[in-house]
């Protein structure tokens, strides 16, 4: 029994003319264990915000479900946190009472003393000494993104949902929190669901990355597992024998399924079967 | 230089007083009575009317009494009557003569009941309604069309529901306070970014929890402006309001000097007015500078 199972998934939506329903993706089957890091990568539009709000109980699903450590997810809750592309940071609300609306409502029986120590605990893993009564405003894009991270791992959930968390970001300051994400997840080994555009992001983060099809109906197509030994960094990841062909498999997927219905034409909607899952170490050896 | 800059606005809103003051009293002179040319016959019937007085030394000057209601007072009038009235602030000499300072409290008083409860009732109201998008369709047609009417046109109905002016009163200010907050609070709740609500979804915030942590403070800068608006209408209607149920008030007392024609007394009235609202916004703008952030 996987940690957290999505099962036959499907997600329609009213359609926009009125009357009919558009099918946004189906039957997405996807297990995920424990402590493992997935990445769902796809054509805007695809699906992939509304599959990880269906996880974290935001969204209710219309077909199958998504179960976690054996209870179906039927709404939010605090084993599942989000962190959104917005950031969704109360601007009212300082850094740190941000971050400690959050433990407290994890950790209601705690005293005032252990919240305040472990909110701080938080906010100097993502460098944040310094700016706990800065209201968001005052922050940088970097600088919100890490109050959003802080946030959601201190409330230690089991699972993290990050959806396109760095897309609002200028480039060097991904990097480094990219890198900072690294080290947290590291320390806590939780399960992370992310969704994201970038390629490369993916590729230093994921143990396995979903490739998603265009919807409407979209599906999860093929699974790539990335065989790039951990510790990862974005100066040594490039020099590993395997990254170009994850990274080039990725991108002629996605380049395939730039305009709709490329995927019907080929068949491979047709048949039905799971997701293909891509391992290029064991094709390696295969040959 | 700097400072210099910073001086002026006042020296230049002295400097247009002054003209203000100045015209108004130029404006306002009455030319002293000119006898030449009158036969002693004429002089009689003028006296005899009440238009002029003989004095100690036997000149004729125009009388003072009828002076008063004769065209627009000077400044130096209505300084002469703000002066006897605020030396009386705190005098009660009749039921229908209470000091300024007791007519401010009055207004003031009844003002203030009015809106709160109006702000409270409607930033409740606009809180249920912002978060249900069914409800809000269903009355906003009820609101559209309750919001353009003016408070004094309900005064007649309730004076006759409530039988008492004094509540009538203040429930005009309610009426006039109401719909703008609670337009604005369902508006502002409504476009609350949803991911405000999702978190607090995810963190499993109580209701209680939910709306004072996140969809008040969410919504308070757009709240804070409809109230702005109802404040301004509640204020415009509590002068009327007074003035036609005949309850004591700042809004009365211009109606009273009216009636006793002091016309000094209806611009020191205005003046009152003025005051009051002044005091009252800059306690509102103090109140509302506490609850606006900036996204
Ligand atoms: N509440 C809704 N009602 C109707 N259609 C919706 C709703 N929410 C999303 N959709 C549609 O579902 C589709 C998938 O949306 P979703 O936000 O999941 O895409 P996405 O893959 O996350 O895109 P992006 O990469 O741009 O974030 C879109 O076509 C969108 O228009
Ligand atoms: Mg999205």
């Amino acid at each position: 029994m996987s940690f957290l199972s999505i099962d036959h998934l499907s997600k329609h939506f009213p359609s926009h003319s009125g009357n009919g329903k558009v099918c946004i993706f189906e039957d997405v089957t996807v297990k995920i264990n424990k402590g493992e890091f997935v990445t769902v990568i796809g054509h805007s539009g695809c699906g992939k915000s509304t599959l990880l709000n269906i996880i974290a109980g935001l969204e209710t699903p219309t077909e199958g479900g998504a179960i976690l450590n054996g209870q179906e997810v039927t709404g939010p809750g605090l084993d599942r946190m989000v962190v959104f592309q917005s950031f969704a940071l109360m601007p009212w609300m300082t850094v740190f009472e941000n971050v400690a609306l959050a433990v407290r409502s994890a950790y209601p029986t705690w005293s005032s003393q252990e919240i305040k120590a472990h909110v701080q605990k938080y906010i100097t893993l993502v460098g944040l000494q310094g700016a706990e009564t800065k209201k968001p405003t005052a922050l940088s894009g970097g600088m919100k993104q890490r109050v959003g991270l802080a946030r959601a791992f201190s409330i230690e959930p089991k699972v993290l949902l990050l959806d396109e968390p760095f897309a609002q970001i200028d480039a060097l300051t991904r990097g480094v929190i990219q890198e900072e994400l690294v080290q947290m997840w590291n320390a806590t080994r939780n399960t992370v669901f992310m969704v994201t555009h970038d390629v490369d992001e993916a590729i230093l983060l994921s143990d396995r990355i979903m490739l998603m099809t265009n919807g409407p109906s979209a599906r999860i197509a093929e699974i790539v597992d990335v065989t790039i030994p951990r510790p990862r960094s974005r100066e040594t990841i490039i020099e590993d024998e395997h990254y170009y062909k994850i990274r080039n498999h990725i991108i002629h997927f996605l380049v395939r399924h730039a305009s709709h219905g490329q995927a019907d034409e080929s068949g491979e909607h047709t048949e039905r079967s799971g997701p293909v899952e891509i391992n290029f170490r064991d094709q390696a050896t295969n040959q | 230089m700097g400072i210099k800059s910073t001086q002026h606005p006042f020296f230049i809103s002295v400097f247009f007083l002054g003209i203000f003051l100045f015209v108004w009293h130029v404006a306002t002179i009455s030319p002293p009575f000119d006898p030449t040319g009158k036969t002693e016959e004429e002089l009689l019937v003028l006296e005899f009317n009440g238009d002029i007085v003989q004095t100690d030394d036997g000149r004729y000057v125009w009388n003072p009494e009828k002076e008063k209601v004769k065209g627009v007072p000077g400044p130096m009038t209505v300084a002469e009557k703000a002066w006897i009235e605020l030396n009386e602030a705190f005098v009660i000499k009749g039921t229908n003569d209470h000091g300024i300072a007791f007519l401010v409290g009055y207004t003031v008083s009844r003002f203030s009941v009015g809106f709160l409860v109006a702000s409270g009732v409607a930033i409740l109201v606009g809180i249920i309604l912002g978060l249900n998008q069914m409800l809000f369709r269903a009355l906003n047609p009820f609101i559209q069309i309750l919001k353009p009417i003016s408070p004094l046109a309900w005064m007649p109905l309730l004076l006759y529901t409530v039988k008492d002016p004094k509540w009538t009163a203040i429930l005009v200010v309610f009426m006039a306070a109401i719909w703008p907050t609670l337009a604005t609070t369902a508006f502002g709740v409504n476009s609350l970014r949803k991911e405000y609500l999702q978190v607090a979804a995810i963190l499993q915030l109580s209701w209680f929890k939910r709306l004072y942590t996140v969809i008040l403070p969410g919504a308070a800068p757009t709240i804070v402006n409809g109230l702005r608006i109802s404040f301004g209408s509640a204020l415009v209607a509590v002068v009327p309001a007074e003035m036609l149920l005949g309850e004591l008030g700042v809004g009365y007392l211009s109606w009273i000097e009216w009636n006793n024609l002091d016309i000094a007394g209806v611009i020191f009235a205005i003046l009152v007015v003025g005051t009051v609202g002044v005091l009252l916004d800059s306690g509102f703008n103090k109140l509302a500078g506490l609850v606006t952030y900036r996204e």
